[in-house]
């Protein structure tokens, strides 16, 4: 294995699995030719003239596809943690004999733990996709047949799209569904809102399987994804645990110092002069971000300021933010609970979109570049605002990338995190794994100080006068290491366990396999 | 004594603790086993640590298991010294340098309208409570800790102290009650603590008692500095004696109800609007106010009701109560807001004061504004709001200049 020294610094092999591989350039470097990959052309001719697509079960699905060795199989997580169908195809396919898959989700969580198994006993070769939790301490030590690949949802896109990953068999889940293939999330015990995951399987994989708990005649609508990709349906009697999908109702979190780094941040965003009518702002699912919302509904309340937009996961607070006409518009990536499917349902200002729409890096424009605020979090922060959301500080491959990397290319990034989780400083002199360039990320707000990236100027000027704790961001660090110590820094072995992949499929760096 | 001893929590929920084993040995040398989600990071920093106290108390064969959540050293090291001392008589202690930042004192009537109680042995609470401002941080000794960890947290209490920063708060221990308490000081006077807590306090005798206890240990270490005295009322007989436990010392800066205690002590239940504990507020807050001391309310027990909560202070700070207890960050803002001055409440005040210093500068005796007479209690009352006001950062400090330039244009 060769490897060359990208243009952040980190040393990246030119080959994964086999593959040729092309290192990190730069943001907005890397401007690939050529054509878009396509799947084979399909005939009409060759489908039911009636319609019904329906197959006994997933099983003839799989094989009607023709699963075989070496295949590409590609999962949405809509579901998430309570997904009862990913794991069922490999059982599947280990009962058919079937050898050297690559399971490509567009994430996984804990609930996919058995999906080891699959790996032990060579069923699966490696995952694209994400490795959370189990499924990234077994990675992480070196346990993968082949090296995994994590990806953005934005990424995920684009390898779909120029034919990085050419997808064999698609099984899609869906709440609701039609003989046809016609599906949606909206509607039935499984709903999950939005199946914007799906869409880029929809459109190019060899093969695609429809999977349904709740079946209805033909049409089923709205299609968000059309049958007209679809070769089979499949119906069964449960594909997702619905209180592990949706929860009945969000909660702000109750951590007094997740409110607090909330209060803060949205408290900058107001003295930097963000909140401002007509912005618009994105905040993802986690404790804090979901208390940053509402932060924002505070202030945008008693300044009597309206947001045109709020982009990415929809939950309660959001929806009362649209219902109360705070914001025009939700453009939403996924629904966290049951207002979101609700509103998505009835509102049509409520809009459900796909990584194609917001983050994919061979569409002609995204949204993410357009959004005003951004809030995320990261597992770890360097002194050059590097970030990383993949590792802990202890080297172990824990989470996914989601949308993360996307959502980068907002105006304005901030990232609400602790200086330090228990004993383990967050703010440190150089990422375990670097997910994200540092030139990307604007705003580090914790509880010891806001550090602004020095490129910003103009957020340096806004809120210089603001009375807030605006902080070097070196001084964050050693103030770290001054309460817990200087951590000592995790032993691997030359070994690539799995490879991160910038927005544009190039590799900005590689996680190693733990040295026990 | 035993030959095995244990410190610290451990299981479900416990955060940046470390629970220690140890066992003393004959021979073999120091065995450390160490169970730590931060192995990766800091594992040889730990065992380095654990051996190191270990041979500063003169043991050198001993195995010692800890099981660790991530704690900070000071914590670590406090758990280490409260299983080695169950173990083996010391007069040595473990100590850590005071930051230089936590070397402040506080002036006797600064505000204390919050004061954030932290249970004495749970270390994830305290490590981030000054981030939340509260006027004042309590480390509770008392009710706050499980009788059998009254003593490691001793140690804890002690460490937190020189290491933790509080941001600026008053730096407070809640001590025990009779004997306990008096030992409890021994743990927190050499540290640089800003005030004492004293609960269920029924009579000067108790003040006086630990007075001289602190007078000791404060000759010992040489300290010059006043160390202010905060009782807590929570009986019918504390009530009745208020007056004389305001007064006992100066160093009485205020003092407290507490209204669990109370109630069951008068046999009725505690309810929100508090009927029942009316004589006992209107009481003590008159002692208070005639001993020159500021009065300040029990805590609010229901965390997640913050409208009860506002409406709570809103009823304290008329009855003239100057402050209040938190038992979660959360209520430090909402009490905050609670005792700010109103806005009529605010303009009014500053009518007043620049009626009173126009007069003032023309040589006038009598303060008039309009056609009402200003007596001196009113300017007094006027400055108290002021001073508010300033400290709420409702009114810039050099507001009264900048006033009577406008009025001057």
């Amino acid at each position: 294995m060769e490897f060359v020294k990208n243009a952040v610094g980190r040393v990246v092999p030119t080959e994964i699995n086999g593959k040729p591989q092309i290192p990190f350039k730069g943001v907005g470097k890397h401007i690939p030719e050529g054509r878009k990959h396509g799947p084979s052309i399909p005939t009409c001719a060759n489908y039911p003239e009636d319609g019904n697509k329906l197959v006994k079960d997933l099983k003839e699905a799989l094989i009607k596809a023709g699963l075989r060795d070496g295949m590409i199989i590609s999962t949405h997580h809509h579901f998430r943690n309570g997904d009862l169908v990913a794991n069922q195809i490999f059982a599947i396919a280990k009962e058919l004999g079937v050898k050297d898959l690559v399971w490509f989700p567009s994430a996984s969580f804990p609930c996919h733990e058995p999906i080891i198994e699959y790996l032990k006993d060579g069923t699966i070769h490696h995952i694209e996709g994400s490795m959370n939790g189990p499924l990234g301490r077994f990675t992480s030590e070196g346990n993968m047949k082949g090296i995994g690949i994590l990806r953005s949802h934005g990424g995920r896109y684009q390898a779909v799209q120029d034919g990085e990953v050419q997808i064999d068999i698609a099984v899609i889940a869906a709440g609701c569904a039609d003989p046809f293939g016609n599906a949606n999330g909206l509607y039935g015990q499984s709903a999950t809102g939005l199946l914007g995951f799906a869409l880029a399987d929809s459109q190019y994989a060899e093969k695609v399987i429809v999977v349904t708990d709740n079946l209805q005649e033909f049409p089923c609508i709205p299609w968000q994804i059309h049958g007209n990709y679809v070769d089979y349906v499949v119906q069964m009697d449960k594909i997702g645990i619905p209180e592990k999908i949706l929860s009945g109702t969000t909660r702000i979190t109750k951590s007094p110092d997740r409110l607090y780094l909330a209060e803060l941040t949205a408290k900058f965003c107001q003295a930097a002069g963000l909140i401002k009518n007509g912005f618009s702002f994105q905040t993802g699912a986690g404790g804090t971000s979901l208390a940053v919302s509402y932060y924002f509904d505070q202030i945008m309340r008693k300044e009597g300021i309206k947001a045109r937009f709020a982009r990415g996961g929809s939950n309660k607070y959001m929806v009362k933010m649209l219902e109360d006409g705070l914001v025009d518009f939700i453009l939403d990536g996924q629904t966290f609970d049951l207002d979101g499917v609700r509103s998505m349902r009835d509102n049509p200002n409520h809009v459900w979109t796909s990584p194609f729409t917001s983050y994919n890096y061979h569409s002609k424009g995204n949204f993410a570049s357009m959004v005003d605020i951004v809030i995320l979090g990261a597992t770890e922060v360097d002194v050059n605002f590097n970030g990383n959301v993949v590792t802990h500080s202890d080297g172990y491959l824990l989470h996914g990338i989601g949308g993360w990397q996307n959502a980068l290319f907002g105006k304005t990034v901030i990232l609400p995190i602790p200086l330090f989780r228990d004993r383990i400083p967050v703010i440190v002199d150089e990422v375990t794994t670097l997910v994200g360039p540092g030139e990307l990320i604007d705003v580090i707000v914790t509880e010891r100080g806001i550090a602004i990236n020095p490129r910003r100027t103009d957020l340096i000027e806004a809120t210089k006068n603001s009375g807030l704790p605006i902080v070097d961001i070196h001084y964050l660090k050693e103030e770290a290491e001054k309460i817990c110590g200087k951590p000592q820094k995790p032993e691997f072995t030359d070994k690539v366990v799995a490879a991160i992949k910038w927005v544009d499929g190039t590799v900005i760096d590689v996680v190693r396999q733990i040295k026990k | 004594m035993s030959k095995i001893a244990t410190a610290g929590n451990k299981g479900g929920g416990i955060r940046s603790d470390c629970f220690v084993t140890l066992e003393l040995k004959n021979g073999d040398g120091i065995i450390v086993n160490l169970k730590s989600k931060v192995e990766a990071l800091f594992g040889d920093e730990i065992r380095d640590q654990a051996i190191k106290i270990l041979k500063f108390f003169g043991i050198s064969d001993a195995e010692i298991t800890m099981e660790d959540t991530g704690a900070l050293p000071f914590v670590i090291a406090a758990r280490i010294e409260a299983a080695v001392k169950q173990l083996i008589d010391t007069e040595k202690n473990y100590l850590f340098e005071i930051l230089p930042e936590n070397k402040y004192q506080t002036e006797k009537d600064r505000f204390r309208f919050t004061r954030l109680y932290l249970p004495g042995n749970t270390p994830k609470l305290m490590i981030n409570a000054g981030i939340h401002k509260p006027d004042g941080i309590i480390l509770d000794l008392e009710d706050a800790v499980a009788p059998d960890k009254k003593d490691e947290a001793r140690f804890l209490v002690r460490n937190a102290l020189s290491l933790i920063n509080f941001y600026g708060a008053e730096r407070m221990v809640r001590i025990n009650q009779g004997e306990r308490g008096l030992e409890d000081l021994e743990y927190v006077v050499p540290y640089n603590v800003n005030m004492i807590l004293i609960p269920k306090v029924e009579s000067a005798e108790r003040i006086l008692e630990v007075e001289n206890k602190i007078n000791e240990i404060k000759a010992k270490h040489g300290i010059d500095y006043n160390i202010w005295y905060m009782p807590i009322l929570e009986s019918a007989l504390g009530v009745e004696n208020a007056f004389e436990i305001a007064t006992a010392s100066p160093n009485v800066v205020a003092m407290a109800i507490g209204l669990e205690d109370y109630t069951a002590d008068i046999g009725v239940q505690r309810t929100n609007e508090g009927t029942e504990s009316l004589y006992a507020r209107m009481r003590m807050v008159n002692a208070c106010k005639a001993a020159g001391i500021q009065p300040i309310d029990s805590v609010f027990s229901d965390v997640a009701d913050m409208e009860g909560l506002l409406e709570n202070v809103k009823r304290s700070k008329a009855l003239g109560f100057e402050g209040m207890g938190c038992i979660h960050p959360r209520q430090i803002a909402v009490i905050k807001e609670g005792f700010k001055p109103a806005e009529t409440e605010l303009e009014k005040a500053k009518k007043i004061m620049v009626a009173f210093e126009k007069a003032k500068k023309e040589g006038k005796g009598v303060i008039s504004l309009g056609t009402k007479m200003i007596d001196p209690p009113v300017v007094k009352r006027a400055e108290k709001t002021i001073k508010l006001a300033v400290q709420f950062a409702m009114l810039p400090e050099n507001w009264l200049e900048e006033e009577l330039n406008n009025n001057d244009k």
